[in-house]
């Protein structure tokens, strides 16, 4: 069962990654599980992949809206898809160092891999229960998803 | 990878060499961007280790920015190849690696300092500062 504790260590990489990048804090939607397939991911989407202690996946997934704003906030004026794609990995890549430093070498947390599209699935063990945590930032929404067994 | 040609040195004051090495482009970008040290001339920047090595033999940096995840070649290596080539070059490691290992591993290296991705303006500026006031 995922720990309380774990959960804020990966929502806390996240919302430290809006508050000091774009000086502007993200909230939090009320968190929900979905035990029946797996959350749709947006545009771009950071996976990072966990073994160890525990198996499954991280990742954050946003709409290419939100991370045009989040680059404007950051002075950068290239919104190219290499960019999205940049953006989007420097946030699962702060998520994976933030889990590394709290959770140390029970966990072994992969380099982050970006996927494009909106119809890609992110795989999931079967069996896991996948929570989502939206990820509310000015008038735009994303989800971090957590699917540890 | 990027060199820069440089500015003659204001007013006679020492202008300090800064090569910034990332694999991200939009990390790169915001750090020469965000850097606001008069005394500073970036000289370019490399996506990776290999490249950093290079460009190191090409345009001899006072000061590094150096990533540790990169392809190819990643900032520990690259840190402890770069001390054996000079060193007198200070490296400050920029890294979303929170833990203390990552940050030890760097200083055994050769490393000068460490600050955590992300980062705000400011804090970029005060670490540079402080390398530069040790050089």
């Amino acid at each position: 069962m995922l720990q309380e504790q774990e959960l804020k260590t990966f929502v806390d990489g996240t919302t430290n990654y809006f508050e000091v990048a774009a000086q502007q804090p993200a909230t939090i939607g009320s968190p929900y599980l979905v035990t029946d397939g797996i959350p749709a991911v947006h545009d771009y989407t950071g996976v990072i992949s966990i073994t160890g202690k525990r198996e499954g996946v991280v990742y954050f997934t946003a709409p290419r809206a939100m991370l045009t704003v989040l680059l404007m906030k950051m002075q950068e004026s290239d919104f190219s898809h290499d960019n999205m794609r940049d953006i989007v990995g420097e946030v699962a890549n702060t998520i994976s160092g933030n889990a590394r430093r709290d959770f140390g070498r029970e966990f072994v947390i992969s380099v982050p891999n970006v996927v494009t599209g909106e119809k890609n699935e992110i795989p999931v063990n079967p069996g896991t229960r996948c929570f989502v945590i939206p990820i509310n930032w000015r008038s735009h929404s994303a989800k971090l998803v957590v699917a540890l067994k | 990878m990027v060199a820069v040609n440089g500015h003659s040195p204001a007013g006679g004051r020492r202008q300090w060499k800064l090569m910034i090495v990332d694999d991200s482009n939009i990390m790169r970008r915001r750090i020469e961007r965000s850097q606001q040290l008069e005394s500073l001339e970036v000289v370019g920047a490399a996506a990776n280790g290999v490249e950093a090595i290079e460009l190191f033999r090409q345009t001899d940096p006072d000061l590094i920015t150096m990533d540790i995840t990169m392809p190819q070649m990643d900032g520990i290596e690259c840190i402890r190849r770069l001390v054996e080539l000079k060193p007198a070059v200070r490296i400050l490691v920029i890294s979303a690696l929170a833990d203390k290992a990552t940050a030890v591993d760097a200083m055994e290296k050769g490393a000068n300092g460490f600050l955590n991705k992300p980062f705000t303006d400011r804090q970029l500026n005060e670490a540079i500062a402080e390398l530069i006031r040790v050089l």
